[in-house]
């Protein structure tokens, strides 16, 4: 680590804490909606690591004193634990773990961002469709997700892997997306089941609304809770399942750097170099720890009724 | 002039299938079982019934907020049922309802305004939310408030002034009163009253308590198991009812006075269920009529004209029965209150 890395590192961080502590200012001032989301002190720590962790992810270049890809020196500089120069040392293929896990925030964040985006939002397309139509696309739809539900993950992307033969960034984001959308789909339609009976969704139908805005403006709002709290969790299973790829070798290729494949180039070397496997995984912990929390304060934002006046 | 006509109005919901959809569907409820009426522009019809007598699947299926099984319904001369989804919308600015819980019935996340603000956007209509405000008779301030932060009286005038947003000349009204406290109720009552003096309004006001309807119903009709079994101008009905069912609903309005002697007919057992109703009359297993007899259990009786404009159900509405012969039933003996 060079004087330059630990400087960016600084300022990296206390850009994210005043960041957070300027947002958390203003919000706590002007409207109720900010009132709500700070009301818990964990949405503001989560908030900060997010915004740490993106800052890093953008920055990497400054932070990361070594090429994340070279081997610095396979003779000498393999499992080298955490000293001064190697900040959480190297693995067994002599490789800076702290460059590693720096780039690695890049790949990883954005597929767990993306992916669970695409997955939350087409579960959510799915079930308020199902939910609000009833009858025969609620069964058609709902067999589907039966079958996707039963269906292995696993198996699925590498039938994907074996069409594509090396999976580009987007095409693993669309993949994981693709797979990982059944649960949501359930849950919200089971809101949305429950909801559509309620007196203000059949007012708004009488009042002449289309079924867009019924379900855009009435219905959806409401089951706005399990949906972020769904999308939070699901980011964290996007992360696991991007590791559990990689662990089969058909995530992120290498040698570029993943949370997940970290985990998995360092997993035999588990006695000799724990710190190879240990520092990815506590990234993908707090990544994960930090999502719940600021979902926590979405969900409580998102809720009038959780003002304290 | 008539504006509303419902002309035997059928809506069952089918039962479940067993085996994943694929075995014999259980029997269907039969919540509305050939209703028919017709309200006069300006008037107001109350319907009456107890929980389960398909009095709100009448209301809710003549705007079509459900499908109906059969039946027809005119509204100004438009049949209801076969106008495409553009006509449709163009008729719900005429025909609006008030629901009985106001908690329910206002969107949670939605302002006041946003909630008022949204039929004048779906319709294109330049009214005001404030003058909504004011003639339900609430502050402008009330504007910003979410429904968490009202009262239930206050909510229910804000579902009222919803359902005048788009300037309907219909509204029913679905047990508008039943969740409020009886103070607030009287209030409800009196702004339903003034508004429809005011714009000419014609209801159809749902009730389980013939009470409440005194107050505010031009004619009424009673419903029981999907079927009405009276009908009859308001005065005439309180003055002699003709159906026993009427009779016994009366008889458990509350009486102001302490010190009357008041008689009360209490129903023996519940009412049946709507998915398998009893042959005959499907008053029969509870009705104290002293007269009762094998063709009530056989024979459904029809609802007919018994003197100018009042009609019942009932094989027996000739001689109809008083509070006394109710007491020499043993199973619905009368308690002295």
């Amino acid at each position: 680590m060079t004087l330059g890395n630990w400087l960016a590192l600084f300022v990296a961080l206390v850009t994210a804490a005043e960041v957070v502590r300027a947002l958390r200012h203003r919000a706590l001032r002007r409207d109720q909606w900010g009132r709500r989301f700070f009301r818990l002190r964990t949405t503001s720590w989560g908030l900060g690591i997010l915004m740490f962790l993106v800052i890093v992810a953008l920055v990497a270049p400054l932070i990361a004193p070594f090429d994340p890809n070279r081997q610095l020196d396979i003779v000498h500089l393999t499992n080298q634990p955490p000293s001064w120069t190697f900040l959480l040392g190297t693995d067994p293929l002599s490789r800076d773990v702290w460059s590693r896990v720096v780039y690695g925030a890049r790949v990883s964040l954005g597929i767990g961002a993306l992916g669970a985006l695409v997955a939350v939002a087409l579960g959510t397309l799915v079930g308020a469709i199902a939910g609000y139509y009833r009858r025969w696309i609620d069964a058609a739809l709902m067999r589907g997700v039966d079958v996707g539900l039963a269906l292995p993950r696993i198996f699925i992307l590498l039938m994907a892997v074996a069409l594509w033969d090396g999976l580009p960034f987007a095409a693993l984001v669309i993949a994981i997306g693709l797979t990982s959308w059944f649960g949501t789909s359930r849950l919200v339609r089971a809101e949305v089941l429950s909801l559509r009976q309620r007196d203000f969704v059949v007012a708004a139908r009488a009042l002449g609304a289309g079924s867009s805005r019924v379900i855009l403006r009435h219905v959806l709002p409401n089951a706005a809770a399990p949906i972020i709290v769904a999308a939070a969790l699901g980011v964290g299973n996007v992360l696991l399942l991007e590791a559990a790829l990689s662990f089969l070798g058909i995530g992120v290729p290498p040698p570029d750097a993943s949370w997940g494949n970290m985990i998995a180039d360092g997993a035999p070397g588990l006695y000799t170099a724990p710190w190879s496997t240990f520092f990815p995984g506590l990234a993908i912990s707090l990544v994960v720890m930090s999502l719940n929390a600021v979902a926590d304060g979405v969900r409580d934002a998102m809720n009038p009724r959780e003002d304290t006046t | 002039m008539t504006l509303v006509e419902v002309q035997d109005l059928v809506k069952h919901y089918p039962g479940e299938r067993s085996w994943f959809g694929l075995g014999a569907p259980r029997a269907a409820v039969r919540a509305v079982d050939g209703v028919s009426f017709t309200i006069a522009s300006g008037r107001t019809l109350g319907l009456v019934g107890e929980s389960g007598s398909g009095k709100t699947s009448v209301g809710r299926t003549m705007l079509r907020l459900q499908e109906p099984t059969a039946g027809k319904v005119l509204f100004d001369g438009n049949d209801v049922f076969a106008l495409d989804a553009a006509r449709l919308r163009a008729l719900r600015r005429r025909m609006q309802i008030v629901f009985q819980d106001p908690y329910s019935s206002l969107n949670p996340r939605m302002t006041v305004e946003a909630t008022l603000r949204e039929p004048l956007e779906i319709h294109r209509l330049n009214g005001a939310v404030s003058a909504l405000l004011e003639e339900v008779g609430l502050d402008a301030a009330f504007a910003k408030r979410y429904p968490h932060e009202l009262s239930g009286g206050q909510r229910q005038r804000v579902g009222i002034a919803r359902a005048l947003s788009v300037e309907p000349q219909f509204i029913v009204c679905d047990e508008p009163v039943s969740a409020l406290d009886v103070s607030v109720q009287a209030q409800v009552l009196n702004l339903l009253a003034d508004l429809q003096a005011k714009r000419r309004l014609t209801y159809l006001f749902i009730a389980h308590d013939l009470a409440v309807v005194r107050h505010i119903a031009d004619d009424v009709a009673v419903m029981y198991l999907g079927k009405i079994v009276e009908r009859a101008p308001a005065a005439e009905i309180y003055a002699q009812p003709r159906h026993p069912y009427t009779t016994a609903l009366l008889s458990a309005v509350p009486e102001p006075n302490p010190r009357a002697t008041k008689q009360r007919i209490v129903l023996a057992g519940d009412m049946p269920s709507a998915a398998h109703p009893p042959a005959g009359c499907p008053f029969h297993p509870r009705c104290p009529h002293p007269m009762k007899s094998d063709r009530c259990r056989t024979e459904v009786p029809a609802l007919r004209p018994i003197t100018t404009g009042h009609l019942a159900a009932c094989h027996y509405a000739q001689s109809p029965m008083t509070l006394a012969d109710a007491a020499h039933q043993p199973l619905n003996r009368p308690r002295h209150q």
